[in-house]
């Protein structure tokens, strides 16, 4: 069966962004200039100006930010997915990711909860990051 | 520019749901604006300046309708639900320096009957700010709409604050009981308890169905001039003491804020204030942009009316309602009156001051402020007075 829920679509940075994600590796920017870490990817860096970046490694270890239980689906590709968690995530490196768990039903979510990415491959092409709990 | 432009006519065409307007857009503008204008006393051909909200109706098609033969400035503001707020301080700025002498500002949709707010995002993603980043990193995710959005920082709030569903359920309590005095409100005759608050279904937690503002048919739309020509118009002109509207940064992106409850109200509000060299304490109301209920508290926070984080408890006891110390959104608000992008506010803060607003009158209501919210946080804030 086919996956039908929207897709990001890959050019520019996003391409990049989830083609390390097809890698299975979480990366983000980060700039030289001033060692700031940014997501969603950006062309210069707003904390100094800098337009030199490079995308490093995260540890991929996170905290649970918030999360929101869908229950009455919103989007007609998420019309038989209800009830189902978008979580923000943030990572050790200071920003903050939307994702969604898949280990954890949403009564046991607890805010700061430690968490780890795992990569879902939900396409020959695409990989999104998600996350799972974390000792 | 403190008090030398006026609001001096204000037009709302029916609030509807089912079976909707039966209207296009473009005519539920044209409705709210030619009653605009009559309250003014001013004919369309005398409007030389328009501020369409985006979406559903330009200038040019307007203008055109209107008689509207010698426009000279047309300006849209892309601040979704903050855009009639924030189009306040550029017509009072276009006025006072001579760029147009009477602004329209018309805003409406057919919001229940054809472009749901909630679909926005499935039907138009290019409508929003960093369409991409909602495209390539929400989406994907599941998150989808506005509710879901907004609930993210509510729940955030919950956990650092303490603030609780009752709290919430005090704002959708208040701004229903206020619908029930305005003939207007499509909640009107459909009276709620904060028990039937607290037993309407989950939409996305913590949001239940009484969080969340109506969609509406309808359209609202206001003339502004300088203080000088409105002293020859047909109604008590209504000052623009102070008006201000700002983004978050990023504005494009929500869960990267360093600060995540700042919102453009954070940065519009002391500005305003300052503009209108007057405080929160001095307000006789507040018309608050509710799309939900967390937002009303979350404004009442960055507007100053309450500490960050007391917002919860601000709200509770009455205090909001019609008699209390801040009577807020006086006329039900998005909750309960009508969704027209927050344009009702404007109007309702106008018949306050005006003292047309019947039943539910704020008591010799001398000064009161409106707000806006918008896209992804943008804010916007108005100080009127009469």
């Amino acid at each position: 069966m086919s996956y039908t829920k929207p897709l990001p679509t890959l050019a520019g940075h996003t391409e990049d962004f989830y083609g390390w994600c097809k890698k299975h590796e979480l990366r983000f920017q980060q700039c030289t200039g001033c060692g700031a870490w940014r997501h969603v990817p950006r062309e210069l860096c707003a904390e100094c100006g800098s337009w030199d970046w490079e995308w490093m490694r995260s540890s991929g270890r996170g905290t649970v930010f918030t999360w929101t239980v869908a229950e009455r689906p919103l989007h007609p590709a998420f019309a038989d997915a209800a009830p189902y968690t978008p979580i923000v995530i943030a990572m050790e490196e200071g920003v903050r990711i939307v994702s969604e768990m898949v280990d954890c039903p949403h009564d046991q979510l607890v805010i700061d909860m430690p968490v780890e990415v795992v990569f879902d491959d939900v396409t020959p092409e695409i990989t999104l990051p998600k996350f799972r709990r974390a000792g | 520019m403190k008090d030398r432009a006026c609001i001096v006519g204000i037009g709302e065409t029916k609030y509807v749901r089912k079976p909707g307007s039966g209207m296009t857009g473009v005519q539920l503008h044209l409705q709210a604006a030619t009653r605009a204008l009559e309250d003014a006393g001013l004919t369309g051909r005398q409007i030389d300046g328009i501020i369409p909200s985006p979406y559903v109706a330009t200038a040019e098609q307007l203008a055109a309708n209107l008689g509207a033969a010698t426009l000279r400035f047309a300006t849209t503001v892309h601040m979704g639900g903050a855009s009639p707020c924030a189009a306040l301080p550029i017509a009072a700025a276009a006025v006072t320096q001579g760029i147009a002498d009477y602004v329209l500002v018309p805003t409406g949709w057919n919001g229940f009957s054809t472009a749901r707010a909630r679909n926005v995002v499935a039907t138009d993603v290019k409508s929003l700010p960093g369409a991409t980043i909602a495209r390539d990193y929400y989406l994907p995710f599941g998150l989808t709409a506005p509710p879901q959005w907004y609930a993210l920082i509510a729940r955030r709030h919950m956990h650092e604050y303490g603030t609780t569903a009752e709290q919430l359920g005090c704002v959708a309590v208040a701004m229903r009981k206020h619908a029930q005095l305005n003939d207007n409100a499509i909640m009107r005759g459909k009276p709620m308890t904060i028990e039937d608050y607290m037993m309407s279904p989950m939409i996305t937690s913590p949001y239940r169905l009484f969080d969340c503002c109506v969609e509406t048919d309808g359209a609202a739309a206001m003339v502004v001039t300088t203080a000088e020509r409105a002293r020859d118009l047909r109604k008590t002109p209504i000052y623009i003491s102070g008006a201000a509207a700002a983004q978050p940064h990023p504005a494009d992106e929500i869960f990267n804020r360093k600060d995540i409850y700042e919102a453009g109200m954070t940065i519009a509000a002391p500005r305003a204030f300052a503009m209108a060299d007057a405080t929160p304490a001095d307000m006789d109301f507040a018309e608050i942009y509710d799309c939900f209920t967390f937002e009303v508290l979350q404004q009442l926070e960055e507007t100053g009316f309450c500490k960050r984080g007391e917002g919860g408890a601000f709200v509770e006891g009455g205090r909001i309602e019609l008699g209390g110390d801040l009577p807020v959104n006086t006329h039900g608000g998005l909750l309960s009156e009508a969704h027209t992008l927050g344009m009702n506010h404007i109007v309702e803060g106008v018949r306050q001051l005006r003292h047309e607003a019947g039943a539910r009158q704020v008591k010799d209501a001398q000064i009161g402020l409106v707000t806006g919210w918008g896209d992804f946080g943008d804010g916007a804030l108005a100080i009127l007075r009469r």
